[in-house]
């Protein structure tokens, strides 16, 4: 195979990583709502730590961004 | 057609040549230039706004105000009544990126904390001063952390190496966050402006290729609310760094709670 096309496919590949990083952000918001609509008054306090949850979560997609461009351009 | 090239906006260019001193590259580039930017204007705007201070504030001090309060409540809540100390910190960090961002997101200037170099600087800066807050405040005591209490002796050996780790991560992630975020919203935005153009450029063409001027008009509402998402990530992006400098000096500060 042409090694420019494997690095392309490869860097499409890495990028499989953001598939965990959209679930656990759908669930961190979904769970976040969920608790806010049953008791909205302790939604504020615990907005803070919802973008904590977020930051980490994201993190772990970021990661898998990283590993593409590591591919792409080395 | 033209290649596209969305990283080409991330290169760096010297605008100011200056000789290199002891090894270190002294020349103005776009980079610095955008940071200066930055800095200056954070300052002007927070002696402009408290300049004329008055118990009503106006439109400008409010804002002003309620960056102050929203850092401030950061501090407070994630800190303990000790935040106060460390307030100074946290917002200068939360201000400079957050202009940092805004005016990266005009196209003119330069966006530095789509750079790993300066993202990189400012995590490894919170660290330090966690390192040192942590040693000052507790001495030898800061290896405590790594030890979390109320586990059983027989999982130490697994849950040391891993706390070793999780804090010595914290750097990488604090530097990589911010970049990603940054340069994958620049280069989305760049990729969906390059497809208005050429979905236009295809529906000139007539016949079957006129349904490219809908791809271009959808492309077109698509960075418009693509460019209102990148608004709210990079305010977002400058107050979760802001949150997680709190969390980590909390870990130092208050490590006797734990």
């Amino acid at each position: 195979m042409d090694p420019q096309a494997a690095k392309y496919i490869g860097a499409g590949l890495a990028m499989l990583g953001m598939i965990g990083a959209g679930i656990g952000l759908g669930v961190l918001f979904g769970n976040y709502l969920n608790g806010a609509l049953r008791n909205p008054s302790a939604a504020a306090g615990e907005r803070p730590m919802l973008f904590l949850g977020m930051a980490l979560t994201e993190a772990l997609g970021i990661f898998a961004l990283v590993v593409a461009f590591l591919i792409l351009f080395s | 057609m033209a290649q596209i090239d969305p990283m080409h906006q991330f290169q760096i260019r010297r605008i100011v040549e200056l000789p290199t001193v002891a090894g270190v590259d002294l020349s103005i580039t776009n980079s610095v230039l955008a940071m200066l930017i930055a800095a200056g204007a954070i300052c002007l705007f927070l002696a402009a706004i408290t300049a004329k201070a008055a118990i009503v504030p106006g439109r400008m001090q409010s804002v002003g105000e309620s960056l102050y309060l929203l850092v401030n409540d950061l501090a407070e809540s994630i800190i303990g009544h000790e935040g106060k100390k460390f307030f100074p910190f946290v917002f200068t960090l939360f201000a400079f990126i957050m202009a940092m961002n805004m005016f990266g997101m005009f196209i003119v200037v330069f966006t530095p904390t789509s750079q790993l170099a300066v993202t990189a600087t400012l995590a490894v800066l919170t660290i330090l001063i966690v390192l040192i807050v942590g040693f000052a405040r507790n001495g030898l005591g800061f290896f405590k952390l790594f030890v979390p209490s109320g586990v059983p002796v027989a999982l130490l050996p697994l849950m040391v190496p891993i706390e070793v780790i999780s804090f010595l991560v914290r750097p990488l992630t604090l530097a990589l966050r911010l970049f990603g975020n940054m340069i994958g919203g620049h280069v989305v935005l760049n990729i969906f402006g390059s497809f208005v153009v050429s979905l236009g450029l295809l529906g000139l063409a007539g016949g079957v290729a006129t349904l490219g001027f809908g791809g271009s008009v959808l492309a077109l509402g698509s960075v418009v609310a693509l460019l209102a998402l990148e608004f709210i990530v990079a305010f977002l992006q400058a107050f979760v760094f802001a949150a997680l400098a709190c969390v980590y000096l909390n870990d130092v500060v208050n490590l006797h709670h734990h």
